[in-house]
């Protein structure tokens, strides 16, 4: 547990995460979310895309894990939201790709909830927009 | 054609209890790489003050998107879901969801709206237990493109 005591304005550190095919496999099993535009890149192509996309909601999951590492505890979040701008590309490679999230404390309410602002980016695009944390502050 | 407006409002019948389970806990948080000891060690779980196992925040998508499904196969609203884009997801809790909850759904759809030849949905939907307890509200926002691009 954390004894971090968030500011208004206080910018988070950068923290990335590597996403390959594998782990959209993964998280399809998991999440039941079979949708092939994230494993099939002949259905990601057949249907505009640029390859297999990565779910948003896999996307959303690291935006997740990203402000528990920051508050260090994973219990923290009581409401998590984002709206999803650009799709994330994952080639069919080792590396895969990463993606990028920085934050700025939004708000500190009296009742220490703090309001964490998101930024989300994939080879250097936003990904995600108006993505949004509040936690409770311990 | 677009999807009928005054479906706005509509709330489907619930769903039968889903058991949130200590190993599907185990496997989301490892598919997203969640390695935090509340997620995977009960003794650790319990010294933080829980039953169980604590799910991660995005857990709930795994009922709220089979619920959906009432939404999206409705005949009557029509919806045509190859043509459907995720647009906003948002989660907000009473509490955190462990292992060994049971949790039931209730869809309803909050907004229709028409503009630039896409329909936007707001669609809702409240996890409670079988008893009542509201745990956590589920807001997904779908876009269903429109032919004229």
């Amino acid at each position: 547990m954390s004894e971090m005591a968030f500011e208004k304005g206080q910018q988070l550190p950068l923290q990335t995460f590597r996403v390959t095919r594998a782990d959209l496999v993964r998280y399809a099993g998991a999440s039941g979310d079979f949708n092939p535009i994230h494993w099939s890149e002949r259905t990601a192509v057949g249907v505009g895309l640029p390859g297999v996309i990565a779910h948003g909601m896999y996307t959303m999951a690291l935006a997740g894990r990203a402000v528990t590492g920051w508050v260090g505890s994973a219990d923290a979040v009581l409401d998590i939201g984002v709206r999803f701008t650009r799709p994330v590309p994952v080639p069919d490679t080792d590396e895969g790709t990463e993606v990028e999230f920085t934050a700025v404390i939004k708000n500190v309410s009296e009742d220490d909830l703090v309001t964490f602002d998101l930024t989300a980016t994939c080879a250097g695009e936003k990904v995600l927009a108006q993505a949004r944390v509040v936690v409770k502050q311990i | 054609m677009p999807l009928d407006q005054s479906f706005t409002g509509r709330t489907y019948p619930p769903t039968e209890p889903y058991q949130v389970g200590r190993e599907k806990i185990r496997e989301f948080a490892t598919a997203i790489g969640a390695a935090d000891a509340l997620h995977h060690d009960v003794e650790a779980a319990q010294k933080a003050g829980y039953r169980d196992v604590v799910a991660p925040p995005t857990f709930p998508i795994i009922l709220s998107f089979a619920a959906m499904e009432q939404i999206v196969t409705d005949p009557e609203l029509g919806m045509d879901y190859t043509r459907v884009v995720h647009g906003d997801q948002r989660f907000s809790y009473r509490r955190p969801i462990v292992a060994g909850d049971e949790l039931v759904v209730v869809s309803s759809i909050d907004d229709i709206t028409h503009r630039g030849g896409h329909d936007f949905l707001t669609t809702r939907a409240e996890l409670a237990t079988p008893a009542g307890e509201p745990v956590v509200t589920v807001v997904c926002k779908l876009v269903v493109r429109g032919h004229g691009e």
